[in-house]
């Protein structure tokens, strides 16, 4: 693809954007980095504390092995390097909520080396407008607890649920040159994550949060003096931050100031970023290997069962749902954006193979059509998401049964669509029950017609007169009379013969 | 029989197992002789009733012809560094003061299901540092020994596991724990006239000892003889998953295999540690000590370990580095002593708690250990301190090429007087130059008693093995064990 054409107009020129980000994703494990405590969202303040958690004295710090595979598949799943000698240091500082006054990492030899992830800036051609953003690596490392400041006139409380949670930390290269990169890298990396199942991607629960890298310079210049916003969880802020951040960098340049290398803090509701703390007042953290830890030494085996355990992938599954399924660029990218979507898709595609007797491949396109445009719509129209759908992917695959081998006419699947909707009753039972069976009975059609006619005689008369186009006219009169019911394409032939006379 | 308190860890394991006296006995014997010695300041907490119970379990199991537990009823004395639930943990330090831990670190519990009782927690240097027992919060720990010609300064029983040794050598216990972090098991063993080992790194758990420097902290055993080490350290030893440097290794029979016999041994004799300025008398013992060794038909060569005189300072960079980050935890948040005056902000707080809690050579060595960390300094000290420790285990690997065990005296002089070394801290500091290397190395040593000094004090030779060879080491102590004919203790003033 060519370079983002992305500017920021100032009164100096035009400026470029550099963008990277770091984004902290919490791992999926039922169990701390280094200690058996549980890691359930919304649990009680300190409920889900060990000894180790707690750094009480002698306590000691255990890699748990799923915590390791799970960043390891991530790795994989971004065709990163896997280091099969790693190493966790300590990262020293005093803080209330961090009680081992210091946090495990990996600063010096991280678990994944380099890999990439590919962006699509269109939607409707995912393959058209691509973009690769190199990953310089992810680590493991431990999260801190929560201070809490707001519950008490004059004392803070310290909840360490979280202390000790593992983290991927994925640090990007500063490859993205616009918000909407930032969106798409963020949006895309949550989806790979998901689809791997390393990290649920709840960002309203703090699974998943971003520290966007910004810096601006002169088109082809040399990189500018970047700035740090913390902690910023969606994808909409994400790309908010790089513009409002850019945007202040420019101003601030063309008013002859300089850019301080600093943190800052995202406000989405002033949408402005703010300073926390800059680099003359950092921290000097003090790292060094962490000598309660040996160096994490990965066997190939270990590295096989991880290659073996990954699913599909986002990329290969739509590619796969084009050629294969003959879906449409825009139908494959959309379905497969997200893990449970796809999940949710393939399991109403193999009920509907199975209940149809078809292969896949012929029942894809309705299935998908379906799904995108009614089950989206009625979901939406309800403030629901797929995970509460009413109607369950079995459920789908019967209503598109029913269409498909005509018992349904299209007006009539929708009917029973937006009564399953409401109930959450088997379409087949709505058919029988309500009598919304589609007709083809062509004497009870016959009749009807014949009653139209009758009914109608100016229209009949102009109609013969070579005005064709009233043909609509009788088959709405048709179907109406009909409530729906009465098989369009028998209402059609019969209707033809019937106005020849 | 004499006296109960007489007999060492076998013997009593041994007499209760033969109903030559009760377990009752034995712990009621030594309860008393504790509440007894209290100017020797050895004890921290006392725990009658822990020892108590082991010894009516013993004795329940002796009356119903039940197959005994490997220690029971032998009471022992705890370090202070290691937690035991329920029962003041301090690490002799007042930021721990009034701490009862929830929980039983790896090592004592081991020793408790071998049956073993507790007698007390032993005071110690706080936070093991230290090699006098000078900088306990809850005071000096006296050594049993006196010199000789009517001088009676109280004498260091050496440091860190200082309480342990005199404990020990006062015959207030059969046996401790003592945990070695650059020689805190072998120095005060050496001083007291007392035997001590300090196993490979990895052999005995390190969870729930309270750290100091973990890549070199590691217990082991101390007590009267040889024999009495292995038992012990038999019943310390092995893997424990909660624990990431433990060993993966079954624990051998160290016991049950222990011979005197060197025969086909070579046994090197380290040339750097011929140090200017070490007194005669250690000289002259570690000549006695190769004649031992050669009479127990032991091979002797010379090696060289080229590296040895950076050992101290590597090792004086790299201990308070750990420490300085390990002891970053104790900030009186969650337990422990808290100083929060009106008005103070959380800054306020961990330094009034930190300034309060830790004794000066503590201070002294988060001092350093953050300096040598900071950036900027980091590569010039730590960084370096690290390649030098590689150098020394090469060192050590190269000597044990050509040999399988290494004979050096165990510390550069014999017990000095409290108070003498205390205002120079390097001088203090030197005192671990012959333990030192190995415990960078993480190699098994041990120091057996090899004589008295002019003034009647006792002095240590050391044996320092390959890795996992603690059977070389018990062996070869055991050899000097019975040509040394070490039988002084201290004369019972307190």
């Amino acid at each position: 693809m060519t370079d983002s054409t992305y500017r920021i107009h100032g009164e100096t020129g035009e400026w470029e954007v550099v963008i990277g980000l770091e984004v902290h994703a919490q791992i999926t494990s039922n169990a701390k980095l280094f200690s058996g405590a549980a890691t359930e969202f919304g649990a009680e303040p300190n409920s889900q504390v060990s000894l180790v958690d707690a750094a009480m004295p002698g306590m000691l710090p255990v890699p748990n092995r799923e915590c390791i595979r799970q960043a390891v598949r991530t790795g994989m799943a971004i065709g990163a390097v896997i280091n099969k000698w790693s190493r966790f240091d300590r990262k020293n500082y005093f803080y209330a909520d961090n009680p081992q006054g210091y946090q495990i990492s990996q600063l010096f030899h991280p678990l994944v080396g380099e890999g990439q992830i590919e962006i699509s800036l269109d939607d409707k051609d995912p393959e058209a407008n691509v973009k690769t953003i190199g990953i310089e690596r992810i680590h493991v490392e431990q999260d801190a607890g929560k201070m809490m400041h707001d519950q008490h006139p004059s004392r803070s409380y310290v909840d360490l649920n979280r202390a000790g949670v593992a983290l991927m930390e994925i640090v990007s290269k500063p490859d993205m040159r616009s918000p909407q990169e930032a969106g798409a890298y963020f949006a895309k990396l949550r989806a790979i994550l998901r689809y791997v199942g390393s990290c649920d991607g709840n960002m309203d629960q703090g699974s998943m949060r971003a520290d966007v890298n910004v810096s601006v310079r002169k088109p082809g210049a040399e990189f500018g003096t970047r700035t740090e916003t913390k902690n910023v969880n969606s994808v909409r802020f994400v790309m908010q931050t790089v513009e409002i951040e850019a945007r202040r960098q420019v101003e601030e340049l063309e008013a002859g100031r300089r850019i301080v290398q600093e943190t800052r803090l995202f406000d989405p509701d002033k949408g402005e970023t703010r300073s926390m703390r800059s680099k003359e007042d950092a921290q000097d953290y003090r790292y060094f290997p962490d000598p309660d830890l040996l160096p994490l030494e990965l066997e190939d085996a270990f590295l096989e069962e991880c290659r073996a355990s990954l699913p599909e992938l986002p990329d290969a599954k739509r590619r796969r749902y084009e050629s294969e399924l003959g879906l449409s660029a825009y139908n494959a990218a959309t379905l497969t954006a997200d893990a449970d979507t796809a999940r949710w898709f393939e399991a109403l595609l193999a009920e509907s193979a199975r209940v149809q007797k078809k292969g896949e491949n012929e029942v894809a396109r309705a299935s998908a059509n379906w799904l995108l445009s009614d089950l989206y719509g009625g979901l939406n129209r309800l403030g629901k998401g797929l995970d509460e759908s009413p109607v369950s992917p079995e459920g789908g695959a019967e209503l598109l049964a029913l269409a498909a081998d005509g018992t349904l006419s299209g007006p009539l699947a929708k009917q029973v669509f937006e009564i399953m909707l409401e109930t959450g009753e088997p379409a087949g039972k709505i058919v029988e029950e309500r009598g919304l069976k589609q007709t083809s009975d062509t004497g009870a059609i016959e009749a009807v017609i014949a009653e139209i006619l009758a009914k109608n005689p100016g229209q009949l008369e102009q109609y013969r007169g070579g005005k064709e186009a009233l043909f609509g006219f009788f088959v709405g009169q048709t179907m109406k009379a009909m409530a729906g019911k009465a098989n369009p394409a028998v209402v059609n032939e019969l209707l033809k013969k019937a106005l020849a006379g | 029989m004499s006296d109960i308190t007489d007999l060492g860890v076998a013997a009593l394991r041994d007499g209760i197992r033969t109903s030559k006296f009760s377990a009752r006995e034995v712990a009621d014997a030594f309860i008393v002789k504790v509440s007894r010695a209290k100017a020797l300041n050895a004890f921290i907490v006392e725990t009658p009733e822990h020892a108590i119970a082991a010894a009516t379990a013993a004795d329940e199991a002796v009356a119903k012809g039940e197959t005994l537990k490997p220690l029971a009823g032998v009471p022992l004395g705890m370090k202070d560094l290691f937690c035991t639930k329920g029962v003041q943990t301090t690490a002799a330090s007042h930021i721990l003061e009034g701490f009862k831990p929830v929980y039983e670190s790896t090592v004592s519990q081991k020793l408790w299901d071998a049956g073993a009782g507790m007698l007390g927690k032993l005071n110690l240097d706080q936070f093991a540092m230290g090699s006098s027992n000078e900088t306990s919060y809850f005071g000096n720990v006296i050594s049993p020994w006196r010199r000789g010609g009517g001088d009676n300064a109280p004498l260091a029983p050496g440091g860190s596991s200082g309480g342990s040794s005199a404990a020990i050598s006062a015959r207030l216990v059969p046996g401790a724990t003592g945990t070695d972090t650059g020689g805190s098991i072998r120095q005060p063993a050496a001083f007291t006239g007392i035997s001590g080992i300090k196993p490979t790194y990895g052999r005995c758990s390190r969870w729930g000892v309270v750290a100091f420097a973990s890549s070199l902290d590691q217990a082991g055993p101390m007590a009267r003889d040889v024999k009495d080490c292995a038992i012990l350290l038999e019943n310390m030893a092995g893997f424990d998953a909660k624990d990431s440097t433990s060993l993966n290794l079954p624990v051998p029979k160290w016991e049950e295999l222990l011979s005197g016999d060197l025969r086909g041994k070579k046994i090197g004799i380290p040339k750097e540690y011929r140090l200017d300025g070490t007194p005669a008398e250690i000289l002259a013992l570690w000549d006695r000590g190769i004649e031992w060794v050669k009479d127990a038909g032991a091979e002797i060569v010379e090696v060289s370990l080229p590296h040895t005189k950076y050992a101290l300072p590597a090792y004086y960079i790299i201990a308070p580095a750990e420490a300085s980050s390990n002891l970053a935890r104790y900030d009186g948040v969650r337990y422990g002593l808290r100083e929060l005056a009106e008005g103070q902000n959380l800054q306020g707080m961990y330094a009034a708690t930190r300034a309060a809690g830790f004794g000066e050579e503590v201070k002294r060595r988060i001092l350093i250990g953050t300096y040598v960390l900071s950036a900027g300094f980091y590569d010039a000290y730590f960084t370096q301190a690290s390649k030098v420790r590689t150098l020394i285990a090469r060192d050590f690997e190269n000597a044990f090429a050509v040999c399988d065990l290494l004979l050096t005296p165990t510390a550069p002089s014999a017990a000095f007087a409290l108070g003498d070394k205390s205002a120079d801290p390097l001088a203090m500091y030197l005192n671990d130059v012959f333990t030192v290397p190995s415990s960078l190395a993480g190699l098994p040593a041990m120091s057996v008693p090899g004589g008295l000094d002019a003034g009647g004090l006792p002095l240590g030779l050391q044996i320092i093995g390959r890795p996992l060879d603690e059977q070389g080491v018990l062996n070869a102590g055991l050899a000097i064990e019975q040509r040394a004919g070490f039988t002084a203790r201290p004369e019972q003033w307190w």
